[in-house]
C-alpha cells in the first residue's frame, strides 16, 4: 500500500521544465467600419480533444477527417466568441477553412466575417474556447483597425476583454469618404447631366430668338460659379438632412424628381423659358439631388462617432468631383462657344439627347420599370438578376 | 497561394436602394458590400511565424498524428474522462483520471495534459479547503506552472490535516530543492524514513545532501541502498539511477555518472528528463555525436530539442538553422502566451545558439529568482562571463558558497570570476 502511494507519488515529483508549448489558438481581427474579417487557427489536437476529429480512430487526423467535420469545428469555435460593437452584438458567419502548420503541428483555420449593425468605438470581445477543458489554454489575439495593430491574451481569468478602436484616424475617415464622394459624383450621371445642361448654355447669351457666345470669360466664370455654389450649397443641405435621419423621402419619389429635374433643364435650353437666373434652378433642383446622394452615403454607413466627419468628407468630396468636371467642361466650351457646332449640335442636340435619357429614366423610376437603356452600364450582374452586356 | 473557395457569397447591400442608384455606383458598392469581405478575405495572411494557410490537395493528407498511441490506455483514458463528465463531482475518479494525465504529461513532456488535469478538479479547486488527495494534485499541478509558493502552501495544508502523508513530504522536498532550500528540504525528507521505502528516503536525502557539501557521502549511501532494493518499482529504479549519475557528474566522475545513466535508460521507460540530463552529460563530456543519435527523433519536446541543437552546432550540422528557427518559434509562441516556463531554456539557447550575452543574461536572471538549481546557477554564470558583468554572478557565488555547493562545472565557472579582473 504504501509502495503504491509512493509509486503515484514519484510520478508527481520531478515534473520536468521542458515541455512542449501548451494550447494556444491564434485569433486575428482586421476591422473595417462595421465588419470585421476573421481568421482563427486552432489545434486540430485541442479540436480533437473537444469534439473529435479522428473518425476512424487510427490516431492521425487527415484532411478528409478534417473536412467532414467543418461545420461542426466552426459551430464550436464560432459559439464560444462574442464580439459587440458599442454594445450591440455583430453576426458572425462562417466563410472559409483551411489548414496551417505552426511551431507545435497543424491547425484548423477558420475564416470568418463578424457584422455589426454600426461601426464600433468600442469592440467587447468574449472568448472562451476550450476553458472549460483545458484552463491552460490561451487565446491570443490580434486586433487590426484602421491605423493600429494591438495583442490581447484571453485567459480564464481574462475572457472579456475590450478595444476602444481609432476613430482617431480621424482624417483617413475624412480622407475616405472624400473618396467615396468624388467617385459618386463622377458614376452619378444624372447628377453630372443636370450639372451638364445648366452649364451649357452659360457660355453662351441668350437673344431674344438666339444664342450667341458670350463676350468675355469673365461674366461666363460668375456666371458657372453661381451655379455651381447654388447647385452645390443646395444639395449639401439636403444631404446633410438626410444622411443625419432628419428628414427622409421615398427614394422612388426622390429618384424620380432627380430624372425630372434633368429633363427639365435640359428643355430649358430647348425652349429657354429661364435664362438669367439659372442659379435659383440650380438650387431648387440641388435640393432633390442632395436626397438622391444621401441615399447613397447611407448606404456606406455613417461610423459612429465620425459621423460629421464623414457627411463633410463626402460632401467635399462631392464639391471637389464636381469642381473637376466643370473644370474640365468649362474651358472646352468656352473656346467652342462661338462655333456652329457648339450651338447647334453640342447645345441643341445634346440637351434634346438629355431630355430623351432623363425622360427614360423618369419612367423607370416612376414606374419602377427594369432598365430598358442598359447599355450605359457595365455587365455586372445586380440586384435584380439581370446581366447587361457591357459595350466593350 | 491557393484561393479558398466561397461558401456562402452575399453580394446584397443591406439596405434597399433603387437599382440604377446600384448601376451607377456599382464598383463602389460592390466593394462597400459583402463582397469586399470576401476580396479582403483571399488577400488576408496569418500573423504568426508560419507559412500561409493552405487547402490540402487531397483527403488523404495527414495532418496531424495524435502523440498518445491507440492503445488500452488511451480507451481507459477515454473511459474515465466520459464517466467523470457525466458525474463530475466523482473524487475517487477525478483522482484517478488526473493521475493518468500527470504520468503521461510528464511521460510526454506535455503541458497540454496539465491542463486537463486541471480542468478534471475544478469541483475543488476554488474551495477554501479542498480535500487532501486534490490538494496534493494541485500542489503538483501548481509546481508544473513554477507557482512553488502556492505548491508548498498547498503542501503545507496537507501536511497539517494528514502528518504521515509520504506523498505530501517527498513533494514537497523536491520543491524546496529545486527552490535552492537544501536545509529544508533535508528535513522534508526525514518523516520519508518512517513513511516510505528505504530508497525513496535515501534518494530524497541524498538529492539534497550532495548539493550541500555531502556528495561522496551521499552517492555511496545511495548506491549501497540501491543495490539492496531488489523490490523497488521501475519508477524508483530510475529515479535514483538518474540522481546517482547527476551526483557522479557533479563530482566529476564521469565513468560511474556514464554506467549509471546506461542503466537508467536500460529500464526502457520514456523520460524526458534522463534524456536531457544525460544530454547535458555528454555535451560535457565533448560527444555530441552520441546527443545527435539520442535525440534526433524527439524534436516535440522543447528541452530536448534545444540539445540536439546544441549537438548539432558542435558538428556543424545542416540541420542546425531549420532547429534553431524552431526553438525561436516555439519561445516567441510561449512568450506571445505570457509563459515563462521555460526561461532556463530559453537562456541556454539565447547565450549558446543566438550568442546573445546581455539578453541571455536578463533571462538567466529572472530564471534565478524563480529557481535554483545547479542549472541555473550554471546559466548564470556563463552568461555573466559571456556578456563580461561579474556583478551580476556574485549572488550565485554567495550562494554556492553558503551551500557548500559541490559541482566540477560549477566550480570551473567560479574559477574564472575569481581569476584577476579584466
Amino acid at each position: 500500500m504504501k509502495r503504491m502511494i509512493l509509486c503515484a507519488g514519484l510520478l508527481l515529483i520531478c515534473l520536468p521544465a521542458f515541455a512542449h508549448k501548451a494550447s494556444d489558438s491564434y485569433l486575428h481581427l482586421k476591422v473595417q467600419d462595421n465588419s470585421i474579417q476573421g481568421q482563427w487557427d486552432i489545434a486540430l489536437r485541442d479540436l480533437n480533444y473537444a469534439i473529435g476529429l479522428d473518425s476512424n480512430d487510427d490516431g492521425r487526423i487527415t484532411w478528409g477527417e478534417l473536412r467532414s467535420h467543418q461545420r461542426a469545428v466552426a459551430a464550436y469555435a464560432l459559439s464560444r466568441l462574442q464580439v459587440d460593437a458599442d454594445g450591440a452584438s455583430c453576426s458572425i458567419r462562417p466563410t472559409a477553412h483551411l489548414v496551417d502548420q505552426h511551431s507545435d503541428g497543424a491547425y484548423a483555420v477558420v475564416r470568418f466575417t463578424a457584422t455589426c449593425p454600426l461601426a464600433p468605438r468600442v469592440l467587447q470581445l468574449r472568448y472562451s474556447l476550450f476553458f472549460d477543458l483545458d484552463p491552460l489554454h490561451r487565446g491570443l489575439l490580434r486586433l487590426e483597425d484602421r491605423d493600429s495593430t494591438r495583442t490581447m491574451v484571453f485567459s480564464p481569468e481574462h475572457g472579456v476583454q475590450q478595444a476602444e478602436l481609432a476613430i482617431g484616424a480621424r482624417w483617413r475617415t475624412f480622407l475616405n469618404f472624400g473618396h467615396e464622394g468624388v467617385r459618386h459624383i463622377w458614376t452619378g450621371y444624372d447628377h453630372l447631366l443636370f450639372l451638364v445642361s445648366l452649364l451649357l448654355p452659360a457660355v453662351l447669351r441668350r437673344e431674344p430668338h438666339d444664342w450667341l457666345s458670350a463676350a468675355s470669360l469673365r461674366p461666363v466664370f460668375w456666371e458657372v460659379a453661381k451655379i455651381v455654389t447654388a447647385f452645390t450649397l443646395a444639395h449639401s443641405i439636403t444631404l446633410s438632412l438626410a444622411a443625419l435621419g432628419i428628414v427622409s423621402l421615398p427614394a422612388r419619389w426622390v429618384e424620380s424628381a432627380i430624372a425630372a429635374s434633368v429633363a427639365l433643364a435640359a428643355l430649358n435650353n430647348l425652349f429657354p423659358v429661364l435664362h438669367t437666373r439659372l442659379w435659383s434652378v440650380a438650387f431648387a433642383f440641388g435640393l432633390v439631388h442632395g436626397l438622391g446622394f444621401a441615399s447613397v452615403l447611407l448606404d456606406l454607413g455613417l461610423p459612429a462617432g465620425a459621423r460629421l466627419l464623414a457627411l463633410v468628407g463626402f460632401n467635399l468630396g462631392v464639391e471637389a468631383g464636381q469642381l473637376a468636371i466643370v473644370g474640365i467642361f468649362l474651358p472646352i466650351a468656352f473656346a467652342l462657344r462661338g462655333s456652329w457646332f457648339y450651338r447647334r449640335v453640342a447645345l441643341q442636340l445634346g440637351s434634346l439627347l438629355i431630355v430623351g435619357i432623363a425622360l427614360l429614366w423618369l419612367a423607370e423610376r416612376s414606374l419602377d420599370l427594369p432598365p430598358l437603356f442598359s447599355t450605359l452600364y457595365s455587365g455586372i450582374k445586380d440586384q435584380t438578376g439581370l446581366t447587361a452586356q457591357a459595350p466593350y | 497561394m491557393n484561393l479558398p473557395p466561397i461558401t456562402e457569397s452575399r453580394c446584397a447591400p443591406a439596405r434597399k436602394t433603387p437599382a440604377h442608384r446600384l448601376r451607377f455606383a456599382i464598383l463602389a458598392k460592390k466593394l462597400r458590400t459583402g463582397c469586399r469581405a470576401l476580396l479582403t478575405a483571399f488577400a488576408f495572411l496569418p500573423w504568426s511565424a508560419s507559412a500561409a494557410p493552405f487547402i490540402p490537395a487531397d483527403d488523404a493528407v495527414i495532418l496531424e498524428r495524435l502523440p498518445t498511441p491507440v492503445d488500452p490506455r488511451t480507451r481507459e483514458l477515454r473511459q474515465l474522462r466520459a464517466a467523470l463528465s457525466r458525474n463530475p463531482g466523482d473524487l475517487p475518479r477525478a483522482v484517478q483520471l488526473v493521475r493518468r494525465y500527470l504520468e503521461i504529461g510528464r511521460a510526454e513532456a506535455d503541458p497540454r495534459y496539465y491542463g486537463y488535469a486541471q480542468a478534471a478538479l475544478r469541483p475543488w479547486w476554488d474551495l477554501p479547503q479542498p480535500p487532501p488527495a486534490v490538494l496534493v494534485l494541485r500542489a503538483a499541478l501548481r509546481q508544473a506552472q513554477h507557482d512553488f509558493d502556492g505548491a508548498l502552501k498547498d503542501l503545507s495544508h496537507v501536511l497539517a490535516l494528514q502528518p504521515s502523508n509520504a506523498q505530501a513530504w517527498l513533494s514537497q522536498a523536491i520543491i524546496l530543492e529545486v527552490r535552492g532550500d537544501y536545509a529544508g528540504a533535508l528535513r522534508s525528507c526525514i518523516p520519508l524514513l518512517t513513511l516510505s521505502t528505504a530508497l525513496t528516503a535515501t534518494a530524497c536525502v541524498s538529492s539534497a545532501a550532495s548539493l550541500s557539501g555531502q556528495a561522496e557521502k551521499s552517492y555511496n549511501l545511495l548506491h549501497q541502498t540501491l543495490a539492496k532494493s531488489s523490490q523497488a518499482t521501475p519508477q524508483e529504479r530510475l529515479w535514483a539511477l538518474t540522481l546517482l549519475a547527476e551526483i557522479a557528474a557533479r563530482m566529476g566522475r564521469h565513468q560511474s555518472a556514464e554506467q549509471h545513466f546506461q542503466q537508467a535508460l536500460a529500464l526502457g521507460l520514456r523520460d524526458a528528463y534522463l534524456l536531457g540530463a544525460y544530454a547535458d552529460f555528454l555535451l560535457d563530456q565533448n560527444r555530441p555525436a552520441e546527443v545527435k543519435m539520442l535525440l534526433q527523433d524527439d524534436t516535440r519536446v522543447d528541452g530536448l530539442l534545444l540539445r540536439l541543437a546544441l549537438a548539432e552546432q558542435r558538428l556543424d550540422s545542416s540541420l542546425l538553422k531549420e532547429h534553431v528557427e524552431t526553438l525561436r518559434m516555439r519561445f516567441a509562441a510561449n512568450r506571445l502566451r505570457g509563459d515563462t516556463l521555460h526561461l532556463r531554456n530559453e537562456a541556454r539557447f539565447t547565450l549558446h545558439l543566438l550568442n546573445r550575452s546581455a539578453e541571455a543574461l536578463q533571462l538567466a536572471r529572472q530564471n534565478w529568482a524563480v529557481q535554483r538549481e545547479p542549472w541555473d546557477a550554471r546559466l548564470l554564470l556563463e552568461a555573466a562571463l559571456r556578456a563580461g558583468d561579474h556583478a551580476a554572478a556574485q549572488p550565485v557565488l554567495d550562494w554556492m558558497h553558503r551551500a557548500h555547493l559541490q559541482d566540477t562545472q560549477l566550480e570551473r565557472l567560479a574559477m574564472q570570476f575569481k581569476g584577476p579582473r579584466p
